[in-house]
Protein backbone atom coordinates (compact mmCIF):
# COMPACT_ATOMS: atom_id res chain seq x y z
CA UNK A 1 0.00 0.00 0.00
CA UNK A 2 2.72 2.42 0.92
CA UNK A 3 4.45 2.02 -2.44
CA UNK A 4 1.44 2.79 -4.58
CA UNK A 5 0.28 6.40 -4.72
CA UNK A 6 -3.25 7.40 -3.74
CA UNK A 7 -3.27 10.25 -6.17
CA UNK A 8 -1.59 11.38 -9.31
CA UNK A 9 1.29 13.75 -8.65
CA UNK A 10 0.36 17.47 -8.78
CA UNK A 11 2.34 17.94 -12.01
CA UNK A 12 0.45 15.02 -13.55
CA UNK A 13 -2.88 16.52 -12.54
CA UNK A 14 -1.87 19.91 -13.85
CA UNK A 15 -0.87 18.44 -17.22
CA UNK A 16 -4.02 16.30 -17.32
CA UNK A 17 -6.38 19.24 -16.94
CA UNK A 18 -4.33 21.58 -19.12
CA UNK A 19 -4.22 19.03 -21.91
CA UNK A 20 -7.89 18.14 -21.41
CA UNK A 21 -8.86 21.74 -22.05
CA UNK A 22 -6.52 22.02 -25.03
CA UNK A 23 -7.60 18.71 -26.57
CA UNK A 24 -11.29 19.54 -26.30
CA UNK A 25 -10.54 22.95 -27.83
CA UNK A 26 -8.54 21.25 -30.61
CA UNK A 27 -11.37 18.88 -31.48
CA UNK A 28 -13.90 21.70 -31.62
CA UNK A 29 -11.56 23.96 -33.60
CA UNK A 30 -10.88 21.09 -35.99
CA UNK A 31 -14.49 20.39 -36.92
CA UNK A 32 -15.32 24.09 -36.82
CA UNK A 33 -12.55 25.30 -39.10
CA UNK A 34 -13.12 22.76 -41.87
CA UNK A 35 -16.80 23.69 -42.04
CA UNK A 36 -16.42 27.42 -42.56
CA UNK A 37 -15.19 29.83 -45.24
CA UNK A 38 -15.37 32.80 -42.86
CA UNK A 39 -12.28 34.88 -42.04
CA UNK A 40 -11.98 33.05 -38.69
CA UNK A 41 -10.88 30.00 -40.73
CA UNK A 42 -7.33 31.36 -40.86
CA UNK A 43 -6.76 32.07 -37.13
CA UNK A 44 -8.48 28.78 -36.24
CA UNK A 45 -6.21 26.75 -38.50
CA UNK A 46 -3.17 28.57 -37.12
CA UNK A 47 -4.24 27.79 -33.53
CA UNK A 48 -5.02 24.19 -34.50
CA UNK A 49 -1.54 23.65 -35.93
CA UNK A 50 0.28 25.46 -33.12
CA UNK A 51 -1.70 23.79 -30.34
CA UNK A 52 -1.34 20.40 -32.03
CA UNK A 53 2.44 20.57 -32.04
CA UNK A 54 2.41 21.89 -28.44
CA UNK A 55 0.24 18.97 -27.35
CA UNK A 56 2.62 16.53 -29.01
CA UNK A 57 5.44 17.92 -26.87
CA UNK A 58 3.25 17.85 -23.75
CA UNK A 59 2.17 14.24 -24.21
CA UNK A 60 5.78 13.12 -24.38
CA UNK A 61 6.44 14.88 -21.06
CA UNK A 62 3.27 13.39 -19.66
CA UNK A 63 4.19 9.85 -20.65
CA UNK A 64 7.59 10.27 -19.04
CA UNK A 65 5.90 11.45 -15.82
CA UNK A 66 3.49 8.52 -15.98
CA UNK A 67 6.37 6.08 -16.27
CA UNK A 68 8.17 7.82 -13.42
CA UNK A 69 5.30 8.26 -10.96
CA UNK A 70 2.98 5.46 -12.04
CA UNK A 71 -0.76 5.61 -11.43
CA UNK A 72 -2.97 4.92 -8.41
CA UNK A 73 -4.62 1.48 -8.53
CA UNK A 74 -8.24 1.11 -9.50
CA UNK A 75 -10.67 0.07 -6.75
CA UNK A 76 -10.55 -3.67 -6.08
CA UNK A 77 -14.29 -4.09 -6.32
CA UNK A 78 -14.35 -2.98 -9.97
CA UNK A 79 -15.23 -5.90 -12.24
CA UNK A 80 -12.38 -7.19 -14.44
CA UNK A 81 -14.31 -6.13 -17.53
CA UNK A 82 -14.58 -2.54 -16.34
CA UNK A 83 -10.92 -2.51 -15.36
CA UNK A 84 -9.94 -3.76 -18.80
CA UNK A 85 -12.18 -1.12 -20.37
CA UNK A 86 -10.54 1.57 -18.27
CA UNK A 87 -7.04 0.45 -19.27
CA UNK A 88 -7.95 0.22 -22.95
CA UNK A 89 -9.64 3.63 -22.98
CA UNK A 90 -6.60 5.23 -21.34
CA UNK A 91 -4.35 3.50 -23.82
CA UNK A 92 -6.57 4.81 -26.63
CA UNK A 93 -6.44 8.35 -25.23
CA UNK A 94 -2.64 8.32 -25.08
CA UNK A 95 -2.58 6.79 -28.56
CA UNK A 96 -4.78 9.56 -29.97
CA UNK A 97 -2.69 12.22 -28.23
CA UNK A 98 0.46 10.93 -29.94
CA UNK A 99 -0.96 9.92 -33.30
CA UNK A 100 -3.27 12.86 -34.06
CA UNK A 101 -0.58 15.57 -34.24
CA UNK A 102 1.69 13.28 -36.24
CA UNK A 103 -1.08 12.53 -38.73
CA UNK A 104 -1.86 16.23 -38.95
CA UNK A 105 1.74 17.16 -39.65
CA UNK A 106 2.08 14.29 -42.10
CA UNK A 107 -0.95 15.31 -44.12
CA UNK A 108 0.30 18.89 -44.36
CA UNK A 109 3.72 17.71 -45.51
CA UNK A 110 2.19 15.30 -48.02
CA UNK A 111 0.20 18.22 -49.47
CA UNK A 112 3.39 20.32 -49.76
CA UNK A 113 1.92 22.98 -47.46
CA UNK A 114 4.55 24.84 -45.47
CA UNK A 115 3.88 24.20 -41.76
CA UNK A 116 4.10 27.62 -40.13
CA UNK A 117 3.02 27.99 -36.51
CA UNK A 118 2.19 31.04 -34.43
CA UNK A 119 5.13 33.40 -34.26
CA UNK A 120 6.37 32.34 -37.68
CA UNK A 121 7.93 29.09 -36.41
CA UNK A 122 8.40 26.87 -39.43
CA UNK A 123 8.57 23.08 -39.16
CA UNK A 124 10.56 21.53 -41.99
CA UNK A 125 8.86 18.80 -44.01
CA UNK A 126 10.00 15.22 -43.54
CA UNK A 127 7.62 13.75 -46.13
CA UNK A 128 7.56 14.59 -49.84
CA UNK A 129 4.35 15.61 -51.60
CA UNK A 130 2.26 12.52 -52.26
CA UNK A 131 -1.38 12.25 -53.25
CA UNK A 132 -1.75 8.77 -51.83
CA UNK A 133 -0.03 9.57 -48.54
CA UNK A 134 -2.07 12.76 -48.23
CA UNK A 135 -5.38 10.99 -48.81
CA UNK A 136 -4.48 8.28 -46.30
CA UNK A 137 -3.21 10.66 -43.61
CA UNK A 138 -6.06 13.10 -44.12
CA UNK A 139 -8.68 10.38 -43.77
CA UNK A 140 -6.98 9.00 -40.68
CA UNK A 141 -6.72 12.45 -39.08
CA UNK A 142 -10.35 13.23 -39.88
CA UNK A 143 -12.01 10.00 -38.79
CA UNK A 144 -9.77 9.42 -35.78
CA UNK A 145 -10.70 12.94 -34.66
CA UNK A 146 -14.29 11.78 -34.23
CA UNK A 147 -13.16 8.58 -32.51
CA UNK A 148 -10.97 10.69 -30.20
CA UNK A 149 -13.94 12.87 -29.27
CA UNK A 150 -16.06 9.77 -28.60
CA UNK A 151 -13.41 8.34 -26.25
CA UNK A 152 -13.07 11.73 -24.53
CA UNK A 153 -16.84 11.72 -23.89
CA UNK A 154 -16.63 8.13 -22.61
CA UNK A 155 -13.76 9.10 -20.33
CA UNK A 156 -15.73 12.09 -19.07
CA UNK A 157 -18.82 9.94 -18.44
CA UNK A 158 -16.73 7.36 -16.57
CA UNK A 159 -15.06 10.07 -14.47
CA UNK A 160 -18.44 11.52 -13.53
CA UNK A 161 -19.78 8.05 -12.81
CA UNK A 162 -16.93 7.47 -10.38
CA UNK A 163 -17.38 10.91 -8.84
CA UNK A 164 -21.16 10.98 -8.52
CA UNK A 165 -22.46 7.43 -8.49
CA UNK A 166 -19.76 5.10 -7.26
CA UNK A 167 -17.96 7.70 -5.12
CA UNK A 168 -15.03 5.33 -4.97
CA UNK A 169 -12.23 7.90 -4.92
CA UNK A 170 -11.16 7.30 -8.51
CA UNK A 171 -12.12 10.81 -9.56
CA UNK A 172 -10.25 12.21 -6.57
CA UNK A 173 -6.98 10.69 -7.81
CA UNK A 174 -7.00 13.14 -10.72
CA UNK A 175 -9.21 15.92 -9.33
CA UNK A 176 -7.86 19.39 -10.14
CA UNK A 177 -8.07 20.35 -6.46
CA UNK A 178 -8.12 18.24 -3.28
CA UNK A 179 -11.65 16.96 -2.71
CA UNK A 180 -13.13 17.26 0.73
CA UNK A 181 -14.35 14.05 2.38
CA UNK A 182 -12.62 12.06 -0.26
CA UNK A 183 -12.48 8.37 0.13
CA UNK A 184 -9.79 6.11 -1.13
CA UNK A 185 -10.22 2.55 -2.30
CA UNK A 186 -8.65 1.31 0.93
CA UNK A 187 -11.14 3.17 3.06
CA UNK B 1 -29.96 20.61 -6.50
CA UNK B 2 -27.53 22.52 -8.64
CA UNK B 3 -28.57 25.83 -7.17
CA UNK B 4 -27.60 24.70 -3.69
CA UNK B 5 -24.11 24.06 -5.05
CA UNK B 6 -24.14 20.40 -4.04
CA UNK B 7 -23.77 17.42 -6.28
CA UNK B 8 -26.97 15.51 -6.87
CA UNK B 9 -27.43 12.90 -4.24
CA UNK B 10 -29.63 10.41 -5.98
CA UNK B 11 -28.13 7.87 -8.39
CA UNK B 12 -30.81 8.69 -10.90
CA UNK B 13 -30.09 12.43 -10.75
CA UNK B 14 -26.41 11.69 -11.22
CA UNK B 15 -27.08 9.57 -14.28
CA UNK B 16 -29.25 12.32 -15.75
CA UNK B 17 -26.46 14.81 -15.14
CA UNK B 18 -23.89 12.53 -16.80
CA UNK B 19 -26.19 11.99 -19.77
CA UNK B 20 -26.71 15.76 -20.03
CA UNK B 21 -22.96 16.44 -19.98
CA UNK B 22 -22.21 13.80 -22.63
CA UNK B 23 -25.24 14.68 -24.75
CA UNK B 24 -24.53 18.40 -24.46
CA UNK B 25 -20.91 17.84 -25.45
CA UNK B 26 -21.95 15.80 -28.48
CA UNK B 27 -24.56 18.39 -29.49
CA UNK B 28 -22.07 21.25 -29.16
CA UNK B 29 -19.64 19.26 -31.31
CA UNK B 30 -22.30 18.66 -33.96
CA UNK B 31 -23.19 22.35 -33.95
CA UNK B 32 -19.53 23.36 -34.33
CA UNK B 33 -19.18 20.92 -37.22
CA UNK B 34 -22.08 22.70 -38.92
CA UNK B 35 -24.40 19.69 -38.90
CA UNK B 36 -27.16 21.62 -37.19
CA UNK B 37 -26.88 24.71 -39.41
CA UNK B 38 -27.55 23.76 -43.04
CA UNK B 39 -27.44 27.45 -44.02
CA UNK B 40 -23.75 27.82 -43.20
CA UNK B 41 -21.54 28.54 -46.20
CA UNK B 42 -19.12 25.62 -46.12
CA UNK B 43 -16.29 24.76 -48.52
CA UNK B 44 -18.35 21.74 -49.55
CA UNK B 45 -21.27 23.95 -50.58
CA UNK B 46 -19.05 26.28 -52.60
CA UNK B 47 -17.41 23.32 -54.32
CA UNK B 48 -20.81 21.81 -55.08
CA UNK B 49 -21.88 25.15 -56.59
CA UNK B 50 -18.74 25.24 -58.76
CA UNK B 51 -19.43 21.82 -60.27
CA UNK B 52 -20.91 21.76 -63.77
CA UNK B 53 -24.24 19.98 -64.33
CA UNK B 54 -22.44 16.77 -65.26
CA UNK B 55 -20.45 16.83 -62.02
CA UNK B 56 -16.85 17.72 -61.24
CA UNK B 57 -13.94 16.09 -63.07
CA UNK B 58 -12.33 13.70 -60.58
CA UNK B 59 -8.66 14.28 -59.88
CA UNK B 60 -8.79 17.87 -61.14
CA UNK B 61 -9.02 21.23 -59.45
CA UNK B 62 -12.64 22.12 -58.73
CA UNK B 63 -12.24 25.43 -60.53
CA UNK B 64 -9.59 26.66 -62.98
CA UNK B 65 -9.41 22.99 -63.92
CA UNK B 66 -7.74 23.51 -67.31
CA UNK B 67 -4.17 24.67 -67.15
CA UNK B 68 -0.53 24.20 -67.97
CA UNK B 69 2.56 24.44 -65.74
CA UNK B 70 5.54 26.72 -65.99
CA UNK B 71 8.79 27.20 -64.15
CA UNK B 72 10.90 30.31 -63.97
CA UNK B 73 12.02 32.97 -61.58
CA UNK B 74 10.85 36.05 -59.76
CA UNK B 75 13.51 38.70 -60.15
CA UNK B 76 13.07 41.22 -57.35
CA UNK B 77 14.45 44.66 -58.09
CA UNK B 78 14.67 45.62 -54.41
CA UNK B 79 12.02 48.35 -54.55
CA UNK B 80 9.62 46.24 -52.52
CA UNK B 81 11.85 46.29 -49.45
CA UNK B 82 10.54 49.69 -48.46
CA UNK B 83 6.98 48.26 -48.37
CA UNK B 84 7.52 44.80 -46.92
CA UNK B 85 10.23 42.95 -45.06
CA UNK B 86 9.40 39.75 -47.00
CA UNK B 87 12.67 38.21 -48.19
CA UNK B 88 11.36 37.82 -51.74
CA UNK B 89 11.48 41.61 -52.17
CA UNK B 90 15.21 41.81 -51.49
CA UNK B 91 17.02 42.33 -54.75
CA UNK B 92 17.69 38.90 -56.22
CA UNK B 93 16.32 35.92 -58.08
CA UNK B 94 13.85 33.53 -56.50
CA UNK B 95 12.60 30.30 -58.02
CA UNK B 96 9.02 30.34 -59.26
CA UNK B 97 6.56 27.61 -60.21
CA UNK B 98 3.19 28.46 -61.65
CA UNK B 99 0.29 27.57 -63.81
CA UNK B 100 -1.60 29.35 -66.57
CA UNK B 101 -5.25 28.37 -66.35
CA UNK B 102 -8.83 29.00 -67.38
CA UNK B 103 -11.61 29.93 -64.97
CA UNK B 104 -13.71 26.86 -65.58
CA UNK B 105 -14.48 23.62 -63.77
CA UNK B 106 -14.11 21.72 -67.07
CA UNK B 107 -10.55 20.52 -67.80
CA UNK B 108 -11.57 19.96 -71.44
CA UNK B 109 -13.16 23.36 -72.03
CA UNK B 110 -12.64 25.11 -75.36
CA UNK B 111 -10.30 28.05 -74.74
CA UNK B 112 -12.49 30.62 -76.51
CA UNK B 113 -15.47 29.81 -74.29
CA UNK B 114 -13.77 30.86 -71.05
CA UNK B 115 -13.74 34.54 -70.24
CA UNK B 116 -11.60 34.48 -67.12
CA UNK B 117 -7.97 33.40 -67.33
CA UNK B 118 -5.75 32.92 -64.35
CA UNK B 119 -2.22 32.48 -63.13
CA UNK B 120 -1.23 30.50 -60.03
CA UNK B 121 2.22 31.28 -58.70
CA UNK B 122 4.54 30.07 -55.99
CA UNK B 123 7.69 32.03 -55.21
CA UNK B 124 10.18 30.43 -52.84
CA UNK B 125 12.51 32.54 -50.73
CA UNK B 126 15.95 31.25 -49.85
CA UNK B 127 14.96 30.52 -46.24
CA UNK B 128 12.22 28.10 -47.30
CA UNK B 129 9.39 30.58 -46.92
CA UNK B 130 6.81 30.51 -49.68
CA UNK B 131 4.55 33.08 -51.25
CA UNK B 132 1.65 31.57 -53.11
CA UNK B 133 -0.99 33.46 -55.03
CA UNK B 134 -3.69 32.97 -57.59
CA UNK B 135 -4.45 35.86 -59.92
CA UNK B 136 -7.02 36.40 -62.68
CA UNK B 137 -7.27 38.72 -65.66
CA UNK B 138 -10.31 40.89 -64.77
CA UNK B 139 -9.15 44.04 -62.93
CA UNK B 140 -11.76 43.59 -60.18
CA UNK B 141 -13.71 40.65 -58.86
CA UNK B 142 -17.29 39.85 -59.85
CA UNK B 143 -18.80 40.12 -56.38
CA UNK B 144 -18.16 41.62 -52.95
CA UNK B 145 -18.42 38.62 -50.65
CA UNK B 146 -17.91 34.85 -50.67
CA UNK B 147 -21.64 34.42 -50.04
CA UNK B 148 -22.39 36.52 -53.13
CA UNK B 149 -19.95 34.38 -55.13
CA UNK B 150 -21.85 31.28 -54.04
CA UNK B 151 -25.14 32.93 -54.97
CA UNK B 152 -23.71 33.89 -58.37
CA UNK B 153 -22.70 30.29 -59.06
CA UNK B 154 -26.17 29.06 -58.10
CA UNK B 155 -27.98 31.75 -60.11
CA UNK B 156 -25.82 31.36 -63.23
CA UNK B 157 -26.27 27.60 -63.11
CA UNK B 158 -30.04 27.90 -63.32
CA UNK B 159 -31.86 27.75 -66.63
CA UNK B 160 -34.39 30.32 -65.42
CA UNK B 161 -33.23 33.79 -66.67
CA UNK B 162 -35.05 35.39 -63.74
CA UNK B 163 -32.48 33.84 -61.39
CA UNK B 164 -29.65 35.99 -62.78
CA UNK B 165 -31.87 39.06 -62.80
CA UNK B 166 -32.70 38.54 -59.15
CA UNK B 167 -29.05 37.96 -58.37
CA UNK B 168 -27.95 41.21 -60.05
CA UNK B 169 -30.70 43.07 -58.27
CA UNK B 170 -29.35 42.05 -54.89
CA UNK B 171 -25.67 42.23 -55.95
CA UNK B 172 -25.40 45.41 -58.05
CA UNK B 173 -21.58 45.27 -57.96
CA UNK B 174 -21.82 42.45 -60.50
CA UNK B 175 -22.81 44.92 -63.24
CA UNK B 176 -19.24 46.23 -63.57
CA UNK B 177 -17.92 42.71 -64.04
CA UNK B 178 -20.62 41.92 -66.60
CA UNK B 179 -19.55 45.01 -68.55
CA UNK B 180 -15.91 43.95 -68.37
CA UNK B 181 -16.82 40.46 -69.61
CA UNK B 182 -18.70 41.92 -72.58
CA UNK B 183 -16.27 44.68 -73.57
CA UNK B 184 -12.73 43.81 -72.45
CA UNK B 185 -10.51 42.71 -75.32
CA UNK B 186 -9.57 39.07 -75.76
CA UNK B 187 -6.03 38.01 -76.57
CA UNK B 188 -4.81 34.80 -78.11
CA UNK B 189 -1.97 34.35 -75.66
CA UNK B 190 -1.52 33.76 -71.97
CA UNK B 191 1.59 35.93 -72.41
CA UNK B 192 -0.46 38.99 -73.36
CA UNK B 193 -2.78 38.99 -70.37
CA UNK B 194 -2.44 40.99 -67.18
CA UNK B 195 -3.18 39.04 -64.02
CA UNK B 196 -4.52 40.70 -60.89
CA UNK B 197 -4.38 39.52 -57.30
CA UNK B 198 -7.60 41.47 -56.61
CA UNK B 199 -7.54 40.78 -52.89
CA UNK B 200 -5.88 43.22 -50.56
CA UNK B 201 -3.09 42.18 -48.23
CA UNK B 202 -1.09 44.00 -45.57
CA UNK B 203 2.60 44.59 -46.10
CA UNK B 204 4.73 45.12 -43.00
CA UNK B 205 8.06 46.87 -43.48
CA UNK B 206 11.22 46.40 -41.44
CA UNK B 207 10.19 49.16 -39.03
CA UNK B 208 6.76 47.66 -38.46
CA UNK B 209 4.97 50.16 -40.68
CA UNK B 210 1.90 48.72 -42.40
CA UNK B 211 0.24 49.39 -45.72
CA UNK B 212 -2.66 47.71 -47.44
CA UNK B 213 -1.77 46.68 -50.99
CA UNK B 214 -2.96 44.78 -54.02
CA UNK B 215 -0.69 43.40 -56.70
CA UNK B 216 -0.81 42.66 -60.42
CA UNK B 217 1.39 41.05 -63.04
CA UNK B 218 1.47 43.21 -66.16
CA UNK B 219 2.67 41.62 -69.40
CA UNK B 220 5.72 42.96 -71.20
CA UNK B 221 4.66 41.15 -74.37
CA UNK B 222 2.86 43.28 -76.91
CA UNK B 223 -0.89 42.94 -76.47
CA UNK B 224 -2.75 42.18 -79.69
CA UNK B 225 -6.48 42.12 -79.11
CA UNK B 226 -8.50 39.65 -81.14
CA UNK B 227 -12.15 38.78 -81.20
CA UNK B 228 -13.60 35.81 -79.41
CA UNK B 229 -14.70 34.45 -82.80
CA UNK B 230 -11.12 34.63 -84.07
CA UNK B 231 -9.85 32.81 -81.00
CA UNK B 232 -12.45 30.13 -81.54
CA UNK B 233 -11.00 29.40 -84.98
CA UNK B 234 -7.58 28.68 -83.50
CA UNK B 235 -8.63 25.45 -81.83
CA UNK B 236 -9.83 24.28 -78.44
CA UNK B 237 -6.36 24.10 -76.78
CA UNK B 238 -4.74 26.99 -78.60
CA UNK B 239 -3.57 28.87 -75.50
CA UNK B 240 -1.45 25.99 -74.21
CA UNK B 241 0.03 25.37 -77.63
CA UNK B 242 0.70 29.05 -78.21
CA UNK B 243 2.52 29.69 -74.93
CA UNK B 244 4.62 26.55 -75.38
CA UNK B 245 5.57 27.57 -78.90
CA UNK B 246 6.13 31.23 -77.97
CA UNK B 247 8.59 30.37 -75.21
CA UNK B 248 10.31 27.79 -77.39
CA UNK B 249 10.88 30.26 -80.19
CA UNK B 250 10.87 33.71 -78.57
CA UNK B 251 12.37 32.77 -75.22
CA UNK B 252 11.24 33.56 -71.67
CA UNK B 253 8.14 35.70 -71.18
CA UNK B 254 8.00 38.46 -68.59
CA UNK B 255 5.46 40.20 -66.38
CA UNK B 256 6.16 43.20 -64.20
CA UNK B 257 4.84 42.84 -60.68
CA UNK B 258 3.20 46.07 -59.59
CA UNK B 259 1.93 46.65 -56.08
CA UNK B 260 -0.64 49.35 -55.50
CA UNK B 261 -0.82 50.98 -52.08
CA UNK B 262 -4.25 51.90 -50.74
CA UNK B 263 -4.98 55.40 -49.53
CA UNK B 264 -6.83 55.73 -46.24
CA UNK B 265 -10.51 55.12 -46.87
CA UNK B 266 -10.03 52.94 -49.95
CA UNK B 267 -12.21 49.82 -49.95
CA UNK B 268 -9.80 47.13 -48.71
CA UNK B 269 -12.40 44.47 -47.89
CA UNK B 270 -14.13 44.43 -51.27
CA UNK B 271 -12.25 43.08 -54.32
CA UNK B 272 -15.12 44.09 -56.62
CA UNK B 273 -14.14 47.73 -56.03
CA UNK B 274 -11.05 48.87 -57.91
CA UNK B 275 -9.09 51.55 -56.10
CA UNK B 276 -9.22 55.01 -57.70
CA UNK B 277 -6.60 56.04 -60.21
CA UNK B 278 -3.56 57.83 -58.90
CA UNK B 279 -2.77 55.47 -56.06
CA UNK B 280 0.90 54.98 -55.38
CA UNK B 281 2.33 52.02 -57.26
CA UNK B 282 5.67 50.31 -56.83
CA UNK B 283 7.23 47.95 -59.36
CA UNK B 284 8.75 45.28 -57.17
CA UNK B 285 10.14 42.87 -59.73
CA UNK B 286 9.63 40.73 -62.80
CA UNK B 287 8.14 37.28 -63.20
CA UNK B 288 10.15 35.42 -65.82
CA UNK B 289 8.45 32.35 -67.25
CA UNK B 290 11.29 30.26 -68.63
CA UNK B 291 9.82 26.86 -69.33
CA UNK B 292 6.41 25.39 -70.06
CA UNK B 293 5.74 21.94 -68.65
CA UNK B 294 2.76 19.71 -69.13
CA UNK B 295 0.39 19.83 -66.20
CA UNK B 296 0.04 16.08 -65.73
CA UNK B 297 3.76 15.49 -65.34
CA UNK B 298 4.63 19.01 -64.34
CA UNK B 299 5.65 20.58 -61.05
CA UNK B 300 2.51 22.70 -60.57
CA UNK B 301 -0.16 20.04 -60.62
CA UNK B 302 0.14 19.14 -56.96
CA UNK B 303 0.55 22.66 -55.65
CA UNK B 304 -2.42 24.26 -53.98
CA UNK B 305 -2.05 27.93 -54.93
CA UNK B 306 -3.58 28.95 -51.60
CA UNK B 307 -3.30 32.76 -51.44
CA UNK B 308 -2.90 32.66 -47.66
CA UNK B 309 0.47 30.89 -47.87
CA UNK B 310 2.47 34.05 -47.27
CA UNK B 311 5.99 34.92 -46.14
CA UNK B 312 6.71 37.00 -43.05
CA UNK B 313 6.04 40.62 -44.03
CA UNK B 314 2.79 39.89 -45.89
CA UNK B 315 -0.49 39.00 -44.18
CA UNK B 316 -4.18 38.97 -44.94
CA UNK B 317 -6.25 42.13 -44.57
CA UNK B 318 -9.95 42.60 -43.79
CA UNK B 319 -10.74 41.24 -47.28
CA UNK B 320 -12.84 38.12 -46.57
CA UNK B 321 -11.87 36.32 -49.77
CA UNK B 322 -8.38 34.98 -49.02
CA UNK B 323 -9.73 32.98 -46.05
CA UNK B 324 -12.63 31.67 -48.12
CA UNK B 325 -10.35 30.81 -51.01
CA UNK B 326 -7.95 29.04 -48.64
CA UNK B 327 -10.76 26.97 -47.15
CA UNK B 328 -12.23 26.03 -50.54
CA UNK B 329 -8.86 25.42 -52.25
CA UNK B 330 -7.89 23.13 -49.37
CA UNK B 331 -11.07 21.11 -49.81
CA UNK B 332 -10.51 21.01 -53.57
CA UNK B 333 -6.97 19.78 -52.97
CA UNK B 334 -8.15 17.11 -50.52
CA UNK B 335 -10.65 15.86 -53.08
CA UNK B 336 -8.33 15.78 -56.08
CA UNK B 337 -5.49 14.21 -54.10
CA UNK B 338 -7.83 11.42 -53.01
CA UNK B 339 -8.93 11.01 -56.65
CA UNK B 340 -5.42 11.06 -58.11
CA UNK B 341 -6.05 7.72 -59.80
CA UNK B 342 -8.54 9.49 -62.08
CA UNK B 343 -5.86 11.94 -63.22
CA UNK B 344 -2.60 10.12 -62.70
CA UNK B 345 0.58 12.10 -62.49
CA UNK B 346 2.03 10.43 -65.55
CA UNK B 347 0.18 9.31 -68.63
CA UNK B 348 0.37 5.73 -67.46
CA UNK B 349 -1.62 4.66 -64.42
CA UNK B 350 -0.25 5.47 -61.04
CA UNK B 351 1.17 2.54 -59.07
Amino acid sequence: MSNTPHHFAPIQRFLHWLMAACIIAMLFIGVGMVSTVAPRYLPLILIHKTLGVTLLVLVVIRLALRLHYGAPPLPEDLSPGIKLGARLSHLALYGFMIVMPLLGLGMLWAAAYPVVLSGGIQIPAVLPQSDRAHALLWNAHFYLGFAFFAVVLLHLAAALFHALVRRDGVFGTMAPFPLRNRTTPAE
Amino acid sequence: MKQSGKWPRSGFGSLVLIAAVVGGGAAAFAYTAGWLSPGRLTPERLIAALAPPGGASPGHRRNHAKGICFTGAFEANGNGVELSRAKVFERGKYSAVGRFNLGTADPNAVDATVRVRGLGLQIAAADGEEWRMALINPPFFAVSTPQAFHDLLIASGKKDPEAMKAFIQSNPEFAAFATWAKTAPWTDSYAEDAYHGLNSFIFTDARGGERTVRWSLLPTAQVVPISQAELEKRGPDFLEQEITERIRTAGPQRWTMVTTVADPGDPTADPSKAWPEGRRTVQVGTLVVQRIEQERDGPCRDINFDPTVLPQGIRVSDDPFPAARSSVYRKSYDLRAAEAGSYPRTGTTKP
